[in-house]
Parts: C-alpha cells; structure tokens; sequence
C-alpha cells in the first residue's frame, strides 16, 4: 500500500516536470519570442497612407483575400517578386483578392519612382515610421503574409516568389 | 550528510521504471556528475567567442575558421558557437533541476523524521563511534550541567536520567532550503520560454521623432516615445584628475551616454500606423545604468549614432557667372518631389538614392534606405532653359547628361543622432529574485550554523559522553572544553587525534 | 592624495614581507614547553604586522577612493591588489580562529604575489565610462573579491596540508604536481621581477605589424622581446627576436602578452631551478619536516572552513549582487559572457566539492586537491579572461 502511493507520487512527480521540460523546449524551438505575427495568428489592424495619400485600412478589406508584402525599393528579391505580382494581381483583383505592398520607411519620391518604373497598380501602403512593420515583427523582406477573408493569417513566407507561387498563393486566399 | 541510520528512499526497493528513473536522479553521485558535466560544457563554450558576441555582419559558417584556423571550425561544428542556447545544454539544466528535487525529497524527508524521533539513549556502539568521546567514573551534578549547556543555548532533552543536548538544528535544512531556493530559480528561468513573460526589442529612435515602443502594445494601448535629444559627454584630457590615465589611450574616453525622451501613451482603439493620440506620461533622461521605468516595462539607452545626415542644402547657380538662384533644402526621409524657387526657377527631383551604390550592372541604385551617402538626379528649369538640364549629384559627385548652363552646389547639412533604446519587459524576475534569495538564506543557515548534539548517559555508574557536528569540529571542541571546565563534566577525547597519532 | 595613497601600498608591501619573515621564522624545530612558547609568541607579531599591513593596504584604497572619486576596483590594477587585501583580511580572520602560523607561511606571500602581479598594470587613476558609472560597482565588486579571497585561503590550507603529508621519500604523481604549484606561484615571481626590473631600466623596443584588423600599428614591448609579432619587423636595434609568434596569434597586443608569457615561464625555471640547487631536494621536501608539529585535521577543516565562509559570500558577490546590476547596466541579468560564466563555473565548481565532501566523504587529500583546483580556475578567471579571452568585463 505504501509502496503503491509511493509510486503514484513519483509518477505524478515525474510527469508534472516531463510536461514543463516539454513545453519550455517546444517554446524554445518553434516560439518566436520576440512577438513577431506568426502564421494561425489573426492579422493585427494598421492604417497607412498610399502613394495617392488615400487611408488604407487592412480590415476595410475584409471579405477579401489579402496578400500582405512588405518591401523595399533597394532590395534585389523585392524587385524580382514585383512583376509578377502585378501580373497576377490584374487576374485576381477582379476574383476578390487584394494586394497590399507595404513599403518599409522609404520616402515618397523613391517609392513612385519605383512604382513608376515597374507599373505597379496595388494600393502601395507608406510605412515611413515602420510602426506596421514592427508591429509585424519584420526581419528580412520581403516578408509576405496571406490572410484569408477572416482576416487570418493563412501563410508567412520570406522568401523571393516566383510567379508559379503567387499564383498558387492567390489561388490559397481567393474567398 | 548523514542520514541518521534511516535509509535513503530509495535505496530500499527497485521495481518499475519510473522507480529506475528516481533513483538514477536520487544519486548524489549523479547529481554531482550533472554540475561537472555543465561546467566542463561551460568552460569550453568560452574558447571563443558565441555567435551572439561576433560581428552582426559576418557569416558564422565561416568567421570561426577564417579568424580561429581549424580549432574555431571544430568549434563552431560541434555546435559551440551557440552553447548556452544549445538544447542539450537546456537539457543538462533540466537535469540539474530534476536532480535537485529528487534529491532533496529523497533525502529531506527522511533526514526530518530521523531528526524528529531522536532517542535520547543511544546504544553503546553508537556512543563509541562518535568522534569525540570519553568515558569516567566521576559522578556530577546534572543540574550544574545542564545550566551550563542552557547557557550555551542547547535544548535538553532527558530521559532515564540520560541527556541529550542539542543545537542549531535548522541548519540541517540549509541544504533542502537552498535546493528549493535553485529549482525556483529555475523554474523562473524555464518560464522565461512561455509566452508573455518576456519581451526583449531594441528601437531606433532619431532626434525629433517620435515611435511607438515595439512589443508595448496591450489591451491596455500602446506607449511611445519622443527622443529630444541624444547627449554624449567626453572626458575632458586636460582634466587634472585623470590626465595621466587619459592621455594614455590615443581615443576619448566617454562619460555620459544620455536620451532625453518623453514617455506617452495611446489608447487601445488606436490602430497601428494610424496617427495616435497620445498622452505624456512623463519625461526622462535614460542613462547607462539608469534605465526608464514603466509598467511592466524598462527602456535603457544602449547604443547611438551620432550625425547621421537629415536635411541637406542645396543652391541653384548659374556656372558662368555664378550667381545663385534660391536654395532647397531636402528633407533627406521624406524628400520633395519639386521644389519651386520662384520667378520661373525649379528644380524637380527625378531619383532619390538613400544610400548610393552602383549595383553589379553599374546603375546606380541604393544599399539600404538610411540617407549615409544621398544621392540625387535633378531637372533644374529655368527661364534660360525651360526644358530643363539633368544632372546626377552626390556627395562630391557631379555628373551631367550633356552640357550644362546651371549647376546644384552643396550649400550646408543637417544632422541628427539617433538612440538605441532596448525594451525589455521579464515577469520572471519576482521568481528569480525569490529563488535568488532563499538559495542564499540556506546556504548561510547551512554553512554558517553547525547542527551539534551532546550525548551524557550513566551506564554501570559510569558517566558516557560523546559529541557530534556536522561539521567546524574545532569549535565544537572548543565548546566542550568551556562546558567541561565550567560543569566538571569530562572532556571527550577527539578519537581521530588518537588514530592518527 | 594620490601620492600618499601609493605610498601607503608600498609601506603594506613592505610590511605584508616582514610578517612573511616573522611567519616563516616561528616554525622552529624546537621541541616542548619552550616550543610553544617560541611559536606563540613570533606568531602573535607575525599576525599583529599582517594586521597592521592590512591597516595600511586599506588607508591606500581609502585615499585613492577619495583621489579618484569612485571606489577603487575599476581596473586590474587596482582589483587585483583589492583581492590580495582581501586574501589578507581573509587569513587575518581564520587565523583569529585557529592560530595557526602555517597558515600565514603561505597565505601572505600568495597575497604578495597577487598585489605584486596587480602593481604590473597601468596604474594610473583612470575615469569611470558610463557602463561603470553604478553604485553596483563597489558592490559587486568587492564582495567578490572578498568571496575569491576567502576561497583562497582554502587553497592555502589545502597546499599546506598535501606538503605536510604526500609522500616526500618517493618521486609520484603528486610530488610533482606540488613541485608544478611551487614552479607556478615562482613564474609570478617571475613575471614580477621581469617586469619591475624591464620597467626601472626603462626598457622599451618597438614593432612595426599588422594586426587582426589588417591595420598597420606599432607594438611597443617593455621586456626584451624574445618572440616578436607575427610578420612584424624591429623598429631599432635592440635586442632582437629569436622567433615570431604564429600567425593567428594577431589580436590587440597578444604577441606581446605572450613574449611577456614566455619571460615569466623562463624566470620561473631560473628561480626554481636555483633553488633546487640550493636546497638539493623537491622545494616540498625541504618545506616537510618544518610542518610536522601541525595537526594535519586542523588544516583540512581550516580549509573546509574557508570554503563554507567563502563560497555564500562569493555567490552573493559574484552572481547574485553581478546579476542585479547586469540587470540595470545591460538590460539582462544573465548573458553568457566569459566573466559571468567562469564566475558561474567557479561557484558550480564549490558546490561540486561541498558535495563530495559532505555526502561522499571526501576529506583530507581528495579535498586538498579540490581546493588546488579551485584556486587554479579563481586564477584563471582574474588572468586569463581578462588577458586573453575577455568579453564586456574587459576591465577586470
């Protein structure tokens, strides 16, 4: 009898340290710290100026598919994505799926020359103080967030798109 | 630690597995084992330098065997460079953790019942083997004795008319104390992985600008901050005082490191990126050492940069006579795209490169967005030219598409300094200052007070005396002596003396 | 101010190595009743000078304080000879519980080497930068010395008692691990008189090289140099190097720490070597028979003493009061630098031999060793972070 309880007690013992090891290891390996936006999270609401100086405001998109890029002019992938999201984004605008490029504290006069330059017709959102972008807890850009109709963040990629990938994406969050 | 004759727990029975898993982390021999394997881990981790102390810029895969030769390569391969966050290293500090609660149950419990059902008489042999001991055919006075041990801050407990008398108890606890006082700190450390507990981000903040606070926002709102201004004070090398040291070292030496920054808050319906309404909530100077205070919240200064370019200045001039035309002044973040000077004179802006480069085609373009090296293409219009003449100018540069009639001159710059200011937010430090706190308080108790025992019983009409510490036998030896010149009370004899002689 | 103060070091000096003597001399061989009385009374002047040493290293670090208008723990200098002063309040303290003149044979001219090592560096009074500017400074900083000074003479009473009892009549593995301890303590010697005698000629020869950051720079060596930087070439003609150092030895000043290394190994052979041929035995050999009247228990729990005295006051010091402040001045209390973990390994490092020796019974000799291990690696942080891995705490 007592050595039954014994074990009993030394089993719940066990356990209860094996699940907090566990856990504080899980959060250690996949957790982002640093409270960055992470796919499954709901995507938080900001307010920016376009290149127009109309307000953008991510939840007037709701209902919508939103690809959320953040960029920079002098950044070579950033460059290499931008064609093939305009392309992509003349099919699907007209299937419910939005683009919204956010420029990461660029100045005006870059940013129209840029857009200028490549045709670009997507709302091009200014975030001159990066308060979305911290927000977002942007490392590397481009950094581009899917988010679904709901305003879910579907999927969080860093890497420079190719068009076959964009396609898929669009496809992802059409509604 | 002796265990008072009552077996260790868990030496008593082996069955099940989880059994063999509490007596492998109820082995002091393994716990001790853990301390010398982290140790040993320890030390190598600081051969060279971790990742996280490198240059930012540098490619680790490469640094340690460019600046380390092979020895830093091996470094790096075995997974070194990132010790301490390695998760074997976590897994030795669990280990540890584990070792520590185990052992203090296995043992402390035991160790308390034994201590709390003490006999008073013990039998012959046990007297025998204890370290001081002696044996007389004197009778005392036991009332005498026990005044003098009551003096001597002992309680006495008799029993047949044999005594025992005992002190300091509680510093047999020293060690279970100061085992709980490292599994709190631990367990603070382990919560530091779980959301919500911890919040470490550094903001870039220029003179005159006002940010958000990242990692701030709550339901709560969300604070900013206002950078006034950015101070950094130099010791003076004329300064008597120091001038010898001061003079030795060919760089100035810093005194004062200092933003001047209000503190404000929005409310949580404000939207991100949308212009806030915000309420101060008070001003501050944060220094080294001194950082601002705020909720959960402290901002510390940790970095700057001083004179980084913000407006710059540039007059429109006619090359042959030289005569100027008006001056624009170029908001370096947030240019314009025309500048108008009046009487038919302007100058647009066609490019702006924040930070010139020429990219690997050898077109111009821009490293990053930080105004370091501005660059500009103009199309100045004039009366003279009113179809406008382009002309690329950087600093020191000047490069025109043809030949020009007027020219852009560089005529005065603006800087700014930035602050870093770190934001850090730890709920786990009331646990770690607790843990902190009561590993200190047993380790005193434990080492500093000495669990002594006095044994005198009669036997056959002799007097039997032995005495016991758990350790600093020379004071207790000293003590005897006290007791046995003031009571008459024999003095023990210390039975390793003997032995050794 | 400043002046005083200094010669108020060197007055300490001068009476730390009188009371060394007076130490030294009390261990008679004398036999009975006039032995104790002999032994009793050099060894009350012995501790009586250590006392008023003492009193004197403490007017030096009262008066720089005021001079300098922060505590004096700032540099090496100036917390090294703040540890050899602790290592003497430390022996001052347990020899006031246990008079034993052994104790002060060992733990005063250890306590010398240390202040003397410490007088090698820049000794200037230097400003604080604004990451020292903390009244944590004066805490953090001398509580720890206090702990590391504490430790050490559990090291001294360790070192006593292996001499006392390893076996002298054969040559082991622990004769020479001793005679490696003796050769050790002389290399600081060493360096000491090197260096004192180098700087008194006013020695200097310079290096044209380049270093770890492909800048052209000249290193200025103020010992002969015996081993010259990697690829640098002799900028005058005095004596010049026999060989370079290797290539990756190119950080701030490492060939010249390590000719200066080399200087000291050298020197240290000299003396030992001197001294063998003097004593014509193992320097331990010739110290045994003077230890024999001592009760080798006594020096193994004065050792055990120490490290229970030392080891809470050095976790005080140099974690817990370290991590308040590393808290404030670097926003994290806990960082991994080298400082900090040698700190840590120093304080695991104890708790390892509280527990072999409470719960596994290691007394005596096992002991002895672990406070010779203890020592090595205090040791190694005070000298070798600092000189040659050194992180945040580049100062001290």
């Amino acid at each position: 009898m007592k050595k039954k309880r014994r074990l009993v007690f030394r089993s719940i013992l066990l356990a209860i340290i094996a699940i907090a090891v566990g856990y504080t290891f899980y959060n250690n390996v996949f957790q982002d710290r640093n409270g960055s936006v992470q796919k499954g999270n709901k995507a938080p609401d900001f307010e920016l100026t376009d290149l127009q100086g109309n307000k953008v405001r991510l939840s007037d998109y709701k209902g919508k598919g939103v690809f959320l890029n953040f960029w920079g002019t002098w950044c070579k992938p950033c460059q290499r994505e931008m064609p093939y999201m305009q392309k992509e984004y003349k099919k699907y605008q007209k299937q419910g799926v939005e683009i919204l490029a956010v420029n990461v504290g660029e100045s005006n006069v870059s940013v129209k020359n840029f857009a200028d330059r490549f045709h670009l017709s997507f709302p091009i959102p200014l975030d001159g103080s990066r308060e979305v972008t911290k927000a977002y807890g942007i490392g590397p850009i481009p950094t581009t967030f899917l988010v679904d109709k709901n305003g879910n963040i579907i999927e969080k990629t860093s890497e420079s798109l190719t068009n076959q990938t964009i396609k898929t994406y669009m496809e992802k969050i059409k509604p | 630690m002796r265990y008072e004759g009552s077996a260790v727990r868990s030496q008593t029975y082996n069955k099940t597995f989880i059994d063999k898993i509490w007596n492998f982390f109820s082995s002091v021999k393994v716990g001790i084992g853990i301390i010398i394997v982290i140790l040993v881990a320890a030390a190598i981790g600081t051969i060279f330098p971790q990742e996280m102390y490198i240059p930012p810029n540098v490619d680790p895969t490469t640094y340690y065997k460019q600046e380390y030769g092979t020895p830093g390569q091996i470094f790096y391969l075995l997974g070194f460079h990132n010790l301490y966050g390695s998760w074997w290293f976590l897994l030795l500090l669990a280990a540890l953790g584990i070792s520590l609660i185990i052992v203090s149950i296995d043992r402390g419990v035991p160790l308390y019942r034994a201590l709390k059902h003490q006999r008073v008489t013990r039998h012959e042999s046990f007297m025998k083997r204890q370290r001081l001991f002696a044996v007389s055919d004197h009778g005392i006075s036991f009332e005498q004795v026990k005044k003098v041990l009551l003096g001597k801050r002992y309680k006495i407990k008799e029993d047949n008319g044999n005594i025992l008398a005992e002190k300091n108890r509680f510093s047999r606890w020293g060690p279970y104390v100061n085992h709980t006082g490292l599994i709190i700190f631990l367990i603070g450390a382990m919560l530091r992985f779980f959301p919500g507990m911890y919040t470490d981000q550094t903001l870039w903040i220029r003179e005159g600008e006002t940010a958000a606070i990242p990692g701030t926002k709550t339901d709560e709102g969300q604070y900013y901050a206002k950078n006034h201004k950015f101070v950094m004070e130099l010791y003076n090398k004329k300064d008597k005082q120091f001038s010898n040291a001061l003079n030795q070292v060919n760089n100035e030496v810093p005194k004062n490191y200092q933003s001047n920054v209000t503190l404000y808050h929005a409310d949580p319906s404000h939207v991100v990126g949308e212009a806030p309404q915000l309420k101060k909530v008070k001003d501050a100077k944060i220094k080294v050492n001194e950082p601002l205070a705020f909720g959960d919240y402290a901002l510390y200064q940790v970095d700057f940069k001083l004179n980084e370019f913000h407006r710059m200045n540039l007059k429109l001039e006619k090359k042959s006579t030289g005569k100027s035309f008006g001056e624009i002044k170029i908001n370096l973040f947030n240019p314009k795209s025309e500048y108008n000077l009046g009487n038919g004179y302007k100058v647009k802006m066609i490019e702006y490169f924040p930070n010139f480069k020429l990219d690997e085609d050898g077109q111009p373009a821009t490293e990053n967005s930080v105004p370091d090296n501005p660059a500009f293409v103009f199309k100045m219009f004039t009366p003279e030219t009113p179809k406008g003449e382009t002309a690329f100018i950087g600093i020191r540069k000047n490069v025109e598409a043809g030949k020009n009639k007027y020219k852009m001159t560089f005529s005065g710059l603006e800087t700014k300094n930035v602050s870093a200011l770190t934001v850090k937010k730890d709920r786990t430090l009331p646990i770690i200052i607790v843990g902190g706190i009561i590993f200190m308080l047993g380790v005193v108790q434990g080492l500093y007070w000495n669990h002594r025992r006095i044994w005198i019983q009669q036997k056959n009409g002799q007097l039997w005396i032995a005495a016991h510490t758990n350790k600093n036998w020379f004071g207790l030896k000293k003590e005897m002596q006290a007791i046995s010149q003031e009571s008459g009370l024999v003095m023990p004899v210390d039975q390793s003396d003997e032995k050794s002689a | 101010m400043a002046e005083l103060s200094s010669n108020l070091l060197y007055i300490a000096f001068i009476i730390y190595l009188i009371a060394t003597a007076v130490f030294a001399m009390s261990l008679s061989d004398k036999k009975g009743n006039e032995k104790a009385a002999y032994t009793r009374k050099w060894g009350r002047i012995g501790y009586g000078l250590s006392i008023l040493g003492f009193i004197s290293q403490l007017g030096y670090f009262v008066t720089r304080w005021i001079a300098s208008g922060h505590a004096p723990v700032s540099n090496l200098f100036e917390f090294t000879t703040f540890f050899g002063m602790m290592m003497v309040f430390a022996f001052i303290l347990l020899y006031g519980i246990y008079r034993t003149n052994a104790l002060g044979v060992f733990a005063m001219p250890i306590a010398l080497l240390v202040i003397a090592y410490g007088s090698m560096f820049p000794r200037d009074i230097a400003p604080l930068i604004p990451a020292l500017q903390s009244d944590w400074l004066k805490i953090h900083v001398t509580t720890a010395a206090l702990g590391e000074g504490i430790l050490s003479i559990s090291f001294v009473a360790g070192f006593i008692y292996l001499i006392r009892m390893v076996d002298q009549t054969v040559s082991s593995k622990k004769t020479k691990m001793i005679e490696i301890i003796m050769y050790l303590l002389l290399c600081v010697l060493g360096f000491v008189l090197v260096s004192a005698i180098s700087s008194a000629a006013g020695y200097e020869t310079k290096f044209d090289w380049t270093d770890k950051k492909d800048q052209k720079t000249e290193l200025t060596y103020n010992v002969p140099a015996l081993v010259g930087p990697p690829n640098g070439t002799q900028a005058d003609n005095h004596f010049g190097p026999l060989l370079n150092a290797p290539s990756w030895m190119n950080g701030e000043e490492a060939p010249k720490k390590f000719n200066t290394f080399i200087w000291s190994l050298l020197t240290g052979g000299v003396l030992y070597g001197i001294i063998r041929l003097i004593l014509r035995k193992r320097i331990a050999a010739a110290i045994q028979p003077k230890l024999k009247n001592l009760k080798p228990d006594l020096v193994d729990e004065i050792s055990y003493r120490s490290v229970a005295i030392g080891f809470p006051v050095f976790t005080l010091g140099a974690l817990i009061f370290a991590m308040i402040w590393a808290q404030q001045a670097w926003t994290r209390f806990w960082g991994w630098d080298p400082k900090e973990v040698w700190a840590l390994i120093t304080f695991l490092f104890y708790a390892a031999y509280l527990h072999f020796r409470l719960s596994r019974g290691w007394h005596g000799e096992k002991s002895a060793w672990l406070c010779v291990i203890g020592f090595v690696i205090i040791m190694f942080n005070l000298v070798a972070v600092n000189l040659v891995i050194s992180g945040l705490h580049s100062y001290a």
